[in-house]
Parts: structure tokens; sequence; C-alpha cells
């Protein structure tokens, strides 16, 4: 689009206005100027029009973060009954050039709002995903799509294969844990003890990925179940000659758990654990270990 | 630059001419790309000669003349910059600036409390951005932090608030920016914020929050934003 002057020969465009005293005079992009100035003088006069559209249209190739020309922008959009499956069209070629704005995000999950319609979305993400498995603006909105149009069911398998991918996608652990625990069906016990074999599966591939260590611990958690349950697990890491100072950092959750039930041995060996994280394995945590070492000393 | 030519101490003037600098780029694009979070950079730049004890290399009445003309015409909430839609998080840099150069007499202060509180979903306690409708944890922290500033919390639902944020920790001890999103260092910062504002520290898990926080530091002393990802400085 360029800003033919027969298309805006009605509009008398207002120049920047940059607040009191401003301290140097202005030579930035003309095309940019003029598209702002024209913007100014429109919006101002609230008009909804094909010239407008294209006008944020511009605006926001060179400047898409630019929040106050896509609240414009939709409501053009909605005005003129502008069939949105375009604009989804336009808002995704905006995202794949710019995936971590936050304007873009939530200008699509009006859009999809509106239409109801949510059967482009799931293959969108996919897409913004394969390129950054850790987008935080795409995780969020995929889980507001699975939640307000209640596509639960393949979810979990799309989790399998990212953490097939990267088992240390820790995006991909937490939509996991949203997949089986805000899900309205909740999760059996068969489901929980078959779901504990395979984060334990996970961590034995890679002991050293917090991820999978902070997902079991929760889950552990949430099913009310004990943390003793992950000792053969710590064990087998030790006994591989594999440092693992989240298995070691296990056993001390285990260890303090016994010694809050009285047990002096688990007490001691939990003492001597936090000694060697310190010390040893874990140095750059050396205060946290010490400190967890103190709550132990009480016991 | 050689290791010998390695300044040795803070450069302060340095630092107070670059800060004072940044309002006179005009001949390059980005200045004008950069519009939309004007104020936030005046925040910015403020707090920071503020640190270097040099808060007045800008000049007070610039300032505030600046933040008022950013304030929108119906007199409620800031937007980036002159002209732009009201947004929390713009208002919130407002406050925080105008608190800073002692001089909340220059606005409306009601009228701000009353944009803020009408920024809060009633039902659920969360709080959106503009009237588009975003809802995050960080826009939680904006009304929560600019309300307090302007010792009006009264104006909102506190316990609602609460409960809001508290649906957003999880298993993990964390934070995210709504039920179910994953914990991130920047949106633990708002809730871990809002809470300790309105006296509900007691609600955080400390201790799991305390281990996943330290386990933000990687072996290089850098830390990340979030788990089994790279150090960043924006994290210290």
């Amino acid at each position: 689009m360029t800003l033919e002057a027969e298309v805006w020969n009605d509009i008398t465009p207002i120049p920047q206005d940059d607040g009191p005293d401003p301290l140097a005079p202005i030579a930035y992009d003309t095309e940019y100027t003029k598209a702002m100035d024209y913007f100014r003088a429109i919006s101002q006069k609230d008009e909804r029009s094909e010239r407008a559209l294209e006008l944020t249209e511009k605006i926001i190739e060179y400047n898409p973060a630019h929040y106050t020309i896509w609240h414009y922008r939709q409501q053009i959009l909605f005005s003129l009954n502008k069939n949105l499956y375009e604009e989804l069209e336009f808002v995704k070629d905006q995202i794949d050039n710019n995936p971590k704005n936050y304007q873009l995000w939530h200008h699509r999950q009006v859009l999809v709002e509106k239409l109801k319609d949510a059967s482009r979305e799931l293959p969108f993400i996919n897409e913004i995903l394969n390129d950054d498995a850790k987008n935080y603006h795409a995780w969020t909105y995929r889980q507001w799509v699975i939640r307000t149009f209640n596509l639960w069911d393949d979810e979990l398998d799309f989790v399998n294969k990212l953490l097939d991918k990267d088992v240390r996608n820790n995006s991909a652990w937490n939509q996991r844990y949203f997949t089986i625990f805000f899900n309205p069906t909740k999760p059996t016990d068969e489901f929980l003890a078959q779901e504990i074999d395979y984060v334990i599966e996970k961590i034995k591939m890679t002991p050293n990925n917090i991820s999978p260590w902070n997902y079991i611990k929760g889950i552990i958690a949430k099913s009310n179940k004990d943390i003793n349950i992950l000792e053969g697990l710590c064990k087998e890491i030790e006994e591989q000659n594999i440092i693992s100072p989240h298995a070691l950092g296990c056993l001390v959750d285990i260890y303090e758990s016994r010694a809050r039930n009285g047990s002096t041995a688990d007490k001691e060996e939990g003492i001597k654990i936090c000694a060697i994280l310190a010390e040893k394995h874990d140095t750059i945590r050396k205060k946290y270990w010490e400190y967890r070492k103190v709550i132990l000393v009480s016991l | 630059m050689s290791t010998s030519e390695k300044p040795t101490h803070l450069l302060v003037d340095l630092h107070v001419k670059y800060i004072q600098s940044l309002d006179t780029k005009k001949d390059d694009l980005e200045y004008w790309l950069t519009e939309h979070l004007r104020l936030s950079g005046v925040y910015w730049g403020l707090t920071a000669l503020d640190l270097l004890n040099n808060i007045d290399a800008l000049n007070k009445e610039d300032v505030v003349k600046y933040v008022v003309s950013c304030q929108h015409d119906n007199g409620s909430g800031f937007g980036g910059h002159v002209g732009h839609d009201p947004h929390l998080m713009y208002t919130l840099y407002a406050i925080q600036i105008l608190v800073i150069e002692d001089a909340l007499d220059a606005i409306n202060v009601d009228k701000v409390v009353e944009y803020v509180a009408s920024r809060q979903d009633r039902a659920t306690g969360a709080f959106t951005g503009d009237e588009w409708g975003e809802i995050d944890t960080r826009f939680s922290y904006c009304a929560i932090s600019c309300l307090s500033l302007l010792k009006r919390l009264d104006a909102v639902d506190v316990s609602k608030a609460v409960e809001f944020l508290m649906l957003c920790k999880n298993f993990d001890g964390g934070f995210g920016s709504s039920p179910g999103a994953e914990s991130h260092a920047a949106q633990i910062f708002c809730c871990v914020g809002a809470l300790a504002i309105v006296n509900s520290l007691h609600l955080v898990d400390a201790d799991l929050l305390g281990w996943w926080l330290c386990e933000r530091q990687l072996k290089n002393g850098g830390l990340n934003g979030r788990p089994e990802k790279l150090e960043d400085v924006r994290y210290n």
C-alpha cells in the first residue's frame, strides 16, 4: 500500500505531538511519519473504513507492538463486518515474523472468540512451536484454546511427541501437568501410577534434567503419594555412578520426610548429602544446601 | 578495548549523559518505533538516574508535564505516549514517576483509582491490561502496586485478586501468567510482589519456590528465566 494523495485528500494529517517541550526536530522514515499523521487524523474522528483498515496494516508492518493501532484495527474489522478468516491469515503472517509479541496473540484470541471456531488454531500453534517449542505466548494461547473449545483429547499425545523430541522442554512438562490436572475429567489412580512410571523412565534418560524432577514431585504432592516411592530411582542413579545433584536432592527430601517421623539415621544421612551437595556437586547452590542442612539439624 | 583500558569504576557522568541523550535521538527510526513505550523509557531512565544520585539530570517540570500529557483524554489511565490508549502497565509507570518526583498533585488521583479499579473482573479477581481484555498476572501486579502507591487498595477486591494469583501458582511453587501457564521468573516477580504488597506472602510455598528460584542459577553464575533455558542478564 502506498499513501496515494487521492485517497486521502479530504484528510488533514495531524503531525506528531511529542509532548511539551520537544528537544529536537523529527527526521525519520517519511512513509511512517505520513501514515501516523493520517492515523491521528482519522482515529480522532473514529473513521471506520477500508482505507483506515489499510492504514493500520501499513503502520503494523512498521511497528506490530503499537497496541493502540491494533485496538483501532479491531474496531474497524468488526464495524465493516470483514471476513475474520482472512484476518486470521494476516495475523498468522504477523506472528510468524514476531512470535513474541503480546498484541498479536491477543488479537488472534479476540478473533477466534468472535468466530467461535478454533479449527485452525492447533495446527497454527504447532507450526509456531515447531520453530520455538518454548514460546510462552504460544503455550498460554494453546491453553486458552484447549480450555475454551474443550480440545483435551489429543493433547497428551502431542506432549508425548514433544518430550520424545526434547525431554528438557520445561514448557512441555508444564503442559503435561495442565493436560492431566486441568482436564475436567480427573485422572484415575491407575493412570497416575502409569504416569509416575513414565516420568521415572524419562529421568533415567537424563538424570540431570530438572524438569521431570520438578514435575514428578509435583504430581506426587498433588495425588497425595509418598516421596519415598522415588528412593529406588535415586539409588539406581547413584549406583550407576552418575553424579546427579537432582537425585541427591531428592534423597534429601526423602530423608527429611523420614527424619520428621523420628528417624535419626535418616536425619544423619540427609545431613551428609547436604554437605556433599554444598561442597562438591552443586557448589553454586551452597547456601541452599546449607539451609536444608540447618533444617535437618533442627529436627 | 584491551584489558588495561577497561574502566575500574562506574563512569557515572557518562551514564548520566547517555540517559539524557536518549530523548534526543530523534533521527533514528527506532526512536519512533518505540513510541508506544516512551513512558516506560522515562521511568527506566529516571530510576537509573536516581540510583546514580543524579535525578535532577532530567528536568522535573518537563518530566511531570510529559507524564501528565500521556494521561488519556477522559482523565483516567495513562498510555505509553501522548495519544495512545490507556493501559494498566503505563498507568503504573506514570504513577511511579510521579511518586519519585513527588508530584502526584499534578493529576486527579481519584480518576486514576477509578480507572485501575475498573480493570478488575470482580468475578475472578483478575485484571485486564486495557479495555481489550488481555488477562495476565502482570496486570494484577500493575494494579496492586499502583493502588498501593496511591494508598487506595480499598478501591478493589483484594481478596479476590489474591484468589486469582493463587490460581496461577504451579506444582513447582512458581507462578505463571494465567492459571495453568508455566512458571516464569518474570511472572513470579509480579505475583510474589503483588502478594507481598497485600500482606499475603504466607500463601507462597516459600521452600518450594525458594528451590525453584535458586535453581535458576547456572554453573557460570548467570540466571535463566525458566528451567533448562540459557542464562540471560534480564533475570539477574
